[in-house]
Parts: C-alpha cells; structure tokens; sequence
C-alpha cells in the first residue's frame, strides 16, 4: 500500500512515499519509495507542498494512488506544525482515504532503539528532544521504542534533572543536540528530526488494519498568548 | 453557464474560516466557522486562536460547502485562496490547506489578495463589474478608495487611511461604549434608536485644507478620540451616557466622511459605478447614504449583502473565478501566504 508521510514538527519539513507490507523478524515491512527533507523553519508552507507533488512525481504515482497519510501531530512550534497537519487532513478529505497521527517524538523513540538494536552500545532508556523554541524543548523518554512518559515541554536543566532520576542514558534528536552542555546524556548523532521511514513504521499497523482514519490533533502543549492582534491602537493613551 | 468556472475559494485571513463555491458569476455555497466569540474577552482578535481554530474548522466547513453546491472536488476548474494581507499564522493555515485540496484533486491553485476579493464579491451579487469603476473598501483593517480599471489585475490606489480604518474605529468607540466586539453590529443596532446629528463629532481630512493633500484620504483617529472625550465627560458630570445618539452621531461621521469621497473620487475620474465592499459596508446608514447621494450624482452604486461584506470564502472564489475566466495564470505551489501583500497585488 502507498502511503504518504508528512511532518513539519521541526525546523525540517518532511514528505515522503511509503510503502507499507508485511513486516518480517526485525523488518518494520516499510519501505520508503521516495522521500524529501529540508531545513528551514520558517518556510515550512511554501516547501512541503511542492515535496508532496515531486515524490509523487519520482515514482510515477497519482495521488488517488494513496492508500492513507500518516502525519507527525508533534509536538512543534505551532505554525509549521499546523502547515503539515492541514495539507494531510485537506488531502485525505480529497482523496477520501485516511490519516493516521504519529507523536513526532515517537518518530525519534523509535530511531533511536534502530540505532541501539541488538550488538550496539548505549541501550536502556533515551531521551527524545527537539526544539521548542524559548529556551526549550519538547521532550519523551523512551524504553526499547516505547513511550514511558507523556510528551512535554520544559527548560533543559529541568530536563536533565527529571532524565538523570529516570536513569536515562542517551539522548537523540535535535533539541537534544543544541542543548548537549546542559544534558549530560550520549548523544546519538542521526536523525536528528523524525524520519517518514519511522513515522510510517507507527502507523503501519493502523495501515494495514485499515483502521478508521483519525482527526489529526495536533500537540501544542503551550497555551497560545493570549493578547490580541497589534496594530490597533488603545482607545485613548493613557 | 455550465462552461462557467466552477471555483472553489478558501478564507483564513482573520478570525472567519471560509469556503465558498462559485460558478462564473453565481454563488453556490458559501460555508462559514467563526472563531470570533473566543476573541470576544480579549477585545480583539488573537492571531493564535485564530490559527488554531481554522485548522479546527477547514475541514468540516469544505465539507458544508461542497454538499450545499453539490459538488465534489474533483468537478471544480480551480481553487482559489486568500494568501493576504492578514495574520500570518491564520493565512497559513488556509493557503496550506488550498494546496493540499490542489495537490490531491490535481486542480490549479490561485493565491489572491483578500482586499481584491472583498470587491470582486460584488460580481455574484450584481453580475460583472463595469470597469473602470471607483471601490471604496472599508473594512477592519483597511479603509482605501481605488480605481479599478481591471479586477483581474489592475487596481489603482487612489488614497486610504491615514490612521485607524473604518472598521476598527467601529470597533474602538464601541468598547468605549461598552458594547461588544466586534464593535459594527452593535453600533449599527444602537445607532437605529438615536439621532444622527445629536452631537457634532468631527469629519476627518475634510477641511480646505486637509483636502489639498489627502483629497481621497480618510482619517479615524480624531473622531474616535472625540468620541472618548466626550463619553468622558459626561462620565466625569456623573450623568448618563447616551449610547444611541454617541453610536448615531459617530456612525453618521463616519458614513458622511466616505460617502462624500467616494463620490468626489466617482465624479473626479468621471465614473459612474461605485462598489462599496469590506464589513464595514454592511453598515445599514452606510448602505443608505451612499445610495441617496450617488442617486443625486447619477452614479449606480453596488453593495453586496451584509453578509458577502464581512470576510467569508465566496469573495475568494469570485475573484477566483474573475481570474480563471480572464486567462490569468495559475500561482505556483510554493506560493507563500504574505500578511503585508500589498492592495495592487490581485493575484500571486
Ligand atoms: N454593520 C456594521 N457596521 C459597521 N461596521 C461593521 C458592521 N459589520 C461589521 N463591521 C465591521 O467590519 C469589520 C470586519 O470587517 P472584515 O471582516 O472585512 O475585516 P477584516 O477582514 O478583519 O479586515 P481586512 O479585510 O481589512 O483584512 C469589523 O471592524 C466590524 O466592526
Ligand atoms: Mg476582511
């Protein structure tokens, strides 16, 4: 089945096509067909609609060729987040097919337990962080792929904190990067932003299945600031 | 005409998500979901509330719209969508979504300019716009007259605001009165039960000499803070304030002031069709004046509908549906939403 991936969760901007089959012993059964992936936080509207029509492109397929959209719901800088969620939701309306939601820390969870697999170094629990701006991250922490504490978004001296009394030993991601002095984790070098051949492997099951397409609800975790649009001036100066 | 074509238009811009579907020069559907009471406590609209409630609310309102057309996404010639001006974020949302419809159902995507659209709506009320006719846009953010000489892509500005637009002065002197946002509506309503010309408030730039350089500019700000002034003191006299006649006195400052140079700006270029667009045109005095004073002139005036005023998608897709029957070309998916797009700019 054809599946396209998005994710905007991060200063990169993600689309890809997804094969999703069977899986095997250590295989997810997902193969990404054709991906692109660029780094620009601010111009996450104009790149990834363009991605979408160039993978489609490279491997000959229409999008009524799609089977479902997976899409990472973050959690993200709030603007570029939305550009991902909405051109998956406006698509899968179009196409009548369904989206299915990734935690975009989900999608580095489970890189991260690729990289530590069987024979590598640096097993046990590993942080997932990516930059929330402020000074902060949005950050999980994982045990063998699986999320054991809720997505959030904090300061990365409290990370650490809160890391080194989970015994928390690595840590992958880009917030997780720009952050190294303050978080005294191994660093794994790559991904550093979630990929399509993870974000497809969390959903490949719900794929398969044909499960009910979800709304795609995306995490914000912050309030937003609640101050009205400026430019229009106070009644009378004080 | 069912060689007409069918467009479909996208609304972000502000706090109103809108779809509307449009076949050359009628209105099929027009589908709206207003954040607007979760800005009510703030006095304005937050742009982030905004954001988050349009990617609530596009899905479901593309679905309305498409079932009151009758239509699928798959029989539309084009989709056409607001890339500016307006908040950043909330233009985001829609130009995104626009491409994602465009990219699935592999139609042509149109970014167009929201204040272009606020004009071009009038086409589904009154059918084509003789051209060249004078626009006088007022709305919450802008209050401009323009020589249109061409909607698909050759508008003239001929003066605007110098200060405050028409709408937020609206908005402003209704928080003085304590009546609720957005201010239009309730001013309108008040204004119904008192007297126009029971208080004197100023009319902007439109001294001897003011008019020398801002012929065809308007300005808010005075009036506005005339009004605080004068609601002030009669706060400060402990006696009661007058909502009715403040809110008709100041709506009649306002119409007064943009009537009159709407019509000069008619009578300057030696035009006879005046098309009054944006929310603040839903303004029953507004409506009324500039019918009674462009009669006296000759002039034929087009107001749409109160309700193809104020921001909604059909105003999209009417002027998509301009651009697709004037041959303009398509805008490319990597389009950008621009919150500052200039008003010359009809389509990017
Ligand atoms: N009946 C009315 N009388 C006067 N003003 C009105 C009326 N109805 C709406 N308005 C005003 O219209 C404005 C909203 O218009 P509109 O939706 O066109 O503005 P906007 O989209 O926020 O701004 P812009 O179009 O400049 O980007 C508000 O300021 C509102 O108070
Ligand atoms: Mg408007």
């Amino acid at each position: 089945m054809l599946v396209l991936v998005l994710d905007s969760a991060t200063p990169a901007v993600t689309a890809a096509v997804v094969e999703v089959g069977e899986p095997g012993v250590g295989d997810p059964g997902v193969v990404v067909r054709a991906g692109r992936s660029a780094v620009d936080a601010r111009a996450h509207g104009e790149l990834l609609a363009p991605q979408v029509d160039s993978v489609l492109r490279e491997i000959g397929a229409r999008p009524r060729d799609l089977a479902a959209i997976v899409a990472g719901l973050g959690p993200g800088p709030f603007t570029g987040l939305r550009v991902g969620l909405v051109t998956a939701a406006g698509m899968g309306q179009a196409l009548d097919i369904p989206t299915y939601g990734v935690c975009s820390l989900d999608a580095l969870g489970w890189s991260a337990a690729r990289v530590n697999g069987p024979g590598r170094a640096a097993p046990g629990k590993v942080l997932a962080a990516t930059d929330a701006r402020r000074r902060e991250i949005y950050w999980a922490v994982y045990a063998d792929r699986v999320r054991v504490t809720e997505p959030q978004v904090g300061r990365p001296v409290d990370v650490a904190a809160a890391v080194a009394r989970m015994g928390v030993l690595s840590a992958i991601g880009e917030g997780a990067h720009k952050y190294a002095a303050v978080l005294p984790l191994a660093l794994l070098d790559e991904p550093r932003y979630p990929t399509a051949e993870a974000l497809a492997a969390l959903a490949a099951e719900r794929v398969r299945a044909g499960r009910p397409g979800e709304r795609l609800t995306p995490l914000y975790l912050r309030r937003p600031d609640a101050v009205a649009a400026a430019g229009r001036k106070p009644v009378l100066q004080a | 005409m069912a060689d007409e074509p069918l467009v479909l238009g996208i609304e972000t811009s502000c706090d109103e998500t809108g779809v509307g579907v449009v076949r050359g020069h009628t209105l099929l559907a027009d589908a709206l979901a207003s954040s607007v009471d979760e800005h009510a406590r703030f006095g304005g609209v937050v742009p982030e509330v905004a954001s988050r409630a349009h990617l609530e609310a596009i899905v479901p309102t593309m679905r309305r719209a498409l079932d009151e057309a009758g239509v699928t996404l798959a029989d539309v010639d084009a989709i056409a969508v607001t890339a500016g001006p307006g908040l950043a974020g909330a233009l985001l949302v829609g130009v995104a979504a626009a491409k994602g419809y465009a990219v699935a159902a592999e139609k042509p995507i149109y970014g167009v300019n929201h204040l272009a659209a606020h004009v071009a709506v009038d086409r589904l009320e009154h059918g084509p716009l003789p051209e060249p006719a004078i626009a006088l846009l007022v709305s919450g953010g802008h209050s401009s007259l323009l020589l249109v000489d061409d909607l698909a892509g050759g508008v003239q500005p001929l003066g605007a605001t110098i200060d405050d637009a028409a709408g937020e002065a609206f908005d402003k002197v209704a928080r003085l009165l304590g009546l609720p946002f957005p201010g239009g509506p309730p001013i309108d309503r008040a204004a119904r039960e008192g007297e126009p010309d029971a208080i004197g408030f100023p009319r902007g730039l439109t001294a001897p000499k003011d008019l020398a350089a801002h012929r065809f500019d308007f300005s808010f700000s005075g009036l506005k803070t005339a009004v605080a002034r004068w609601v002030e003191a009669r706060e400060r006299a402990g006696e009661p304030v007058p909502v009715p006649d403040v809110a008709a006195s100041f709506q009649e400052a306002v119409c007064d002031v943009l009537t009159a140079k709407a019509i000069d700006a008619c009578r300057a270029h030696g035009i006879g069709t005046l098309v009054i667009g944006g929310g603040v045109a839903a303004n029953s005095r507004l409506r009324a004046l500039a019918e009674d004073r462009c009669a006296k002139h000759g002039i034929t005036v087009r107001v749409p509908r109160p309700k193809l005023c104020t921001d909604n998608g059909a105003m999209v897709a009417a002027l998509g549906s301009h651009l697709v029957a004037a041959g303009v070309a398509p805008s490319r998916l990597d389009l950008p939403a621009d919150s500052a797009m200039p008003l010359t700019v009809v389509s990017v």
